[in-house]
């Protein structure tokens, strides 16, 4: 297979922001993913909020480590640079990116087998680093590229598509990184574009490390009886299990629902997916109650979404390593080497 | 033979004088320190080795440590050597038998007709010493409990007492031991008097109980020159400063960590913005070894000089990494301080066992440049060019230093630069060349050395951009798992390499005094040594041509100096010929010619011990040495 490209043709009528740029100069290459999966929606989310902020193209710098999340980067933003780096490593590899070029915008994006299983550490380094960047997770509880094995964040009793049941607890994200002190967190769903458009603007205009955790349904391997996430689940003995390979077309379910109401979303995937919207009176300036909230939500089985933490005054790595407004990789022999003269002294020294 | 005297303080040697004579020697011996970890010997030592230098007399010392803070044993190795020999010599002239724990291995180790300096204040049997071996006694404990109160200053200035003893014994000048203690306590000069009373206090002993009981002899001379007197790890950390890294992210291992931690001293006091404050520089101790390369190659991708250090276990978890930016061509500078492997290994001794690792790092196809630094002058050297080479070619570079080099002070030539020099940013695209259309495709090789041209991020808002990943693609960076396009690059890949022979350090070939069918090659750390019995090989009429590598991929001029010479010792410090190994591969040689010498024990590889495999293995061989130009 090699790759897609895109047809040039643009609709005459399309709006361009006030840099000029319509939405298909935020778009990248047309995706490889199977037709209605999560991560495109993303993808397209990406794109809206960067339109939308006006941000010039090329000053983002888009990084990812490897899955079917990591993939996505080629398919929004074709004018910025991209690097498809290696399994669970992103992070690190941005935070070089970041020390070198202080100037760009950061995109992290990983998913759930890419930052909770083999990428923790990485993952956790980031966040209390408070490198600053969005770290965006399409979290959809299985291996899509390697044909739904578990990953870290797949709960608890829930079956694969095999049969297999998982034992092991799953890492929530989110209170993970509000533990590690992440400055600004939320989750969402990947159909709910409403509400991930305005997190992922607020996430890449955040000081600091700023974590968007996205339930991204897997159309292809999450989709079957005995899945805790599935259709099913939440709808018992629904048909939707005799649909289990099937593969739909880019039908991607939007859900819409107000404040706190909590909603069971049966999507095509037919993962158990019950989405709280915040509640009034949440304060997403209280890490503690934001975890406490967390929790007990997630034991009555549900998932929480929205601006969950934030810390508007945050610093970052720069401030920590106290480096110059300057890009260091800006920065030439006049700057950075001492001289002749001084290693003459350092000589002398060394005797 | 001189049996101690046990039971009451004095020389211990048979009535104060020496029966037949030790070992006579004048600027050219060995001294070993055996101490207990965390002690305060290494400050008293390294005053006794500059103490000589600053004599004029060159001096090559080595700490020979164990992986532990505190409590087991320790060792400081000083070679004496006007000669200016500054290989490890073996065997010791005269031991500083500090631990009672390895008492009996150090007795061992002393040359016949050597010297035991000890602490008599606890009587030891006869049946302790050696026969052969001169003992002298000097009750160290007893004086510095009568002259210090405080235990821990106690123990401290008891070895500054025996420098002191020593001082007086080999004849170094008083004035130049005060020097010392001065600048080592520059701003602390409450101290000094303390270090200087001791150190009088055991020199003064020393002259009123020990006169004539030691043949050793330090005599003033000015055969250490313009040298400096530096660690590995801190000449390539300076050479990181100068060779302009803004990035250096790491993670603590043994032998490398000096490496990262120099780099830090030196960037706050020369790459700090004086109207700022601000840092021009950005140092990050990462989780791992997996995180501290990933960061390099993010810094590298997005235009910043970034280096990390570490050592052979750490290469081995950032191998996955390696490939990465070996296929997607990212500029990396990785130093390997090598120490004795596989595994844990021996975390504190000295090989040159990484090499197969380091060169062909990673899952797949891959070849990477390796640089070898004899010493701290050319680890300085070679990681500013290793920043140089990383840009330029694209790839990782592994400067290849060891723990012999890295942690111990060598003398070496001094350090030099020159202000005219430019950093070589390699081939990247500016956004005006993009603007003007010049066509960009960024694993195209455009002008047929194998070598694309990059774009960093954020250069031009609607050209130049790219996705970088680890999967195949054209030559226009666009995903691709055509064969064609795999090979296309692949074969561009072995062309670069191929490009890197005329840019890497070339190695330095030094023929015999006259013609001579057998040759030698050798790299690194081992030099020294290898210098030092080339000199005694053609004293017993043994001539070889040699050739010192210092890098990979290797010149032509390596295979010409291998096609010119019947039989070529390779002399490695690994037990799997490394090098040759690559030698045999790379080059198409025989493997027959190419016969390996190899050492190692984790010690640092000996004259002796390289003139003995030689003889040895000419002997086996039935290869008579040569005599004016003619098998003798």
């Amino acid at each position: 297979m090699t790759y897609l490209a895109k047809p040039k043709l643009h609709h005459p009528t399309l709006p361009a922001n006030r840099l000029g740029y319509t939405r298909r100069d935020y778009e990248g290459k047309i995706s490889t993913l199977c037709a209605g999966c999560g991560h495109d929606s993303i993808s397209a989310s990406i794109i809206q909020a960067c339109w939308e902020l006006e941000i010039e193209p090329h000053r983002v710098a888009k990084l990812s480590g490897i899955g079917c999340s990591s993939k996505t980067p080629d398919y929004f933003l074709g004018n910025s640079h991209g690097f498809n780096s290696v399994h669970g490593r992103m992070p690190s590899v941005l935070t070089g990116a970041n020390l070198a070029n202080r100037d760009l915008m950061y995109l992290g994006v990983s998913g759930d087998g890419d930052s909770a299983s083999i990428g923790l550490g990485q993952f956790a380094h980031l966040i209390r680093r408070g490198v600053n960047m969005t770290y965006i997770v399409e979290n959809n509880g299985v291996y899509g590229l390697t044909k739904g094995q578990f990953s870290a964040t797949a709960d608890q009793g829930s079956k694969s598509k095999r049969g297999a049941v998982n034992r092991d607890a799953p890492i929530d994200m989110v209170s993970l990184a509000l533990q590690l002190g992440v400055t600004y967190v939320a989750r969402s769903f990947s159909g709910d574009k409403e509400q991930l458009v305005p997190l992922i603007k607020g996430a890449l205009n955040h000081r600091g490390a700023a974590l968007i955790d996205v339930i991204s349904p897997c159309v292809a391997f999450n989709n079957h009886a005995g899945s805790t996430k599935s259709y099913d689940y939440i709808r018992a003995h629904n048909d939707a299990v005799n649909r289990l390979d099937f593969m739909p077309r880019r039908d991607v379910i939007l859900a819409d629902y107000s404040p706190g109401e909590v909603i069971e979303i049966t999507q095509h995937d037919g993962s158990r997916l019950r989405l709280r919207k915040l509640a009034d009176g949440y304060d997403p300036g209280d890490r503690l109650a934001a975890i406490s909230h967390i929790t007990a939500h997630q034991a009555r089985g549900e998932v929480v979404t929205g601006l969950l933490f934030v810390d508007p005054s945050a610093d970052d790595l720069h401030d920590h390593l106290n480096t110059v407004a300057a890009p260091l990789n800006r920065l030439a022999e006049a700057d950075l080497c001492p001289g002749a003269g001084v290693l003459e002294a350092i000589n002398a020294e060394l005797t | 033979m001189s049996v101690p005297d046990q039971g009451r303080p004095g020389p211990r040697t048979s009535g104060g004088v020496i029966r037949h004579r030790g070992i006579t020697a004048t600027n050219d011996f060995v001294v070993k320190f055996a101490n207990v970890n965390g002690s305060g010997s290494a400050s008293a030592n390294e005053l006794f080795a500059r103490s000589i230098l600053r004599m004029g007399v060159p001096v090559s010392p080595r700490n020979i440590f164990p992986s532990n803070i505190q409590g087991l044993p320790t060792w400081y190795e000083v070679r004496v050597t006007e000669q200016g020999h500054l290989g490890r010599r073996g065997g010791v002239d005269l031991m500083i038998a500090m631990n009672p724990q390895t008492w009996d291995q150090d007795i061992r180790e002393i040359e016949p007709d050597g010297y035991v300096l000890y602490d008599s204040t606890r009587p030891l049997p006869p049946s302790r010493f050696r026969p052969d071996i001169h003992a002298i006694g000097v009750p160290l404990s007893d004086i510095a409990a009568g002259k210090f109160a405080d235990p821990k200053e106690r123990q401290l200035l008891k070895n500054i007492m025996y420098v002191g003893v020593l001082a007086y014994l080999l004849g170094i000048e008083s004035e130049v031991v005060a020097q010392l203690l001065g600048e080592q306590y520059k701003g602390k000069d409450k101290l000094i008097k303390p270090n200087l009373d001791a150190f009088e206090t055991g020199r003064s002993y020393a002259e009123q109980n020990l006169a004539g009981v030691l043949a050793l002899r330090v005599e003033r001379r000015n055969s250490v020159g313009d040298r400096i007197f530096i660690e590995g790890n801190a000449a390539a950390a300076l050479g990181a400063v100068y060779g302009g890294a803004t990035v250096c992210a790491w993670y603590p291992i043994t032998p490398s960590s000096s490496v990262a931690e120099a780099f830090q001293k030196y960037c706050g006091r020369y790459r700090v913005d004086k109207a700022t404050g601000r840092n021009k520089f950005a140092i990050v101790q990462a989780e791992d070894e997996l995180a501290s390369i990933g960061m390099v190659i993010g810094a590298g991708w997005n235009g910043a000089r970034a280096f990390t250090a570490t050592s052979g276990p750490g290469v081995s978890l950032m191998t996955e990494f390696i490939g990465l930016a070996y296929f997607a061509e990212i500029p990396a500078t990785i130093i390997n301080v090598q120490r004795g492997g596989p595994s844990t290994g021996m975390p504190t001794r000295t090989q040159q066992s990484d090499l197969l690792a380091c060169a062909y790092a990673s899952h797949g196809d891959t070849k990477h440049v390796l640089l070898f630094p004899e010493d701290p002058h050319e680890c300085f050297e070679f990681s500013a060019a290793a920043l140089d080479l990383a840009e330029r070619l694209q790839t990782p570079i592994f400067l290849m230093t060891d723990l012999d080099i890295g942690m111990n002070h060598r003398l070496c030539a001094p350090l030099r630069w020159d202000d005219s020099r430019r950093y070589d940013r390699g081939k990247v695209m500016s956004a005006e060349e993009l603007e003007a259309g010049k066509d960009f495709g960024r694993y195209l090789d455009a002008d047929g050395d194998g070598i694309p041209s990059r774009t960093l991020p954020g250069t031009h808002p609607t050209r130049g951009a790219y996705f970088t990943r680890g999967t195949t693609k054209d030559a226009y960076a666009r995903y691709s798992e055509a064969g064609p396009d795999y090979v296309y690059n692949m074969e561009r890949l072995l062309k670069k390499f191929d490009s890197a022979k005329k840019l890497v350090p070339q190695p330095i070939v030094r023929k015999a005094s006259q013609k001579t069918p057998y040759g030698v090659i050798f790299y690194g750390s081992t030099s020294p040594s290898m210098n030092e019995a080339i000199g005694t090989l053609e004293q017993s009429g043994v001539h070889l041509d040699r050739l010192r590598v210092r890098a990979f991929p290797f010149p032509e001029s390596v295979d010409r100096f291998i096609e010119q010479h019947e039989r070529v010792f390779v002399v490695e410090q690994n037990r799997d010929g490394q090098l040759r190994a690559m030698l045999v591969n790379e080059l198409q040689v025989d493997p027959a010619r190419l016969v390996p010498i190899l050492h190692y024990d984790g010690t640092p590889i000996t004259a002796r011990f390289i003139v003995k495999a030689i003889k040895d293995r000419m002997a086996g061989a039935n290869v008579r040495p040569l005599k004016g130009g003619k098998a003798a």
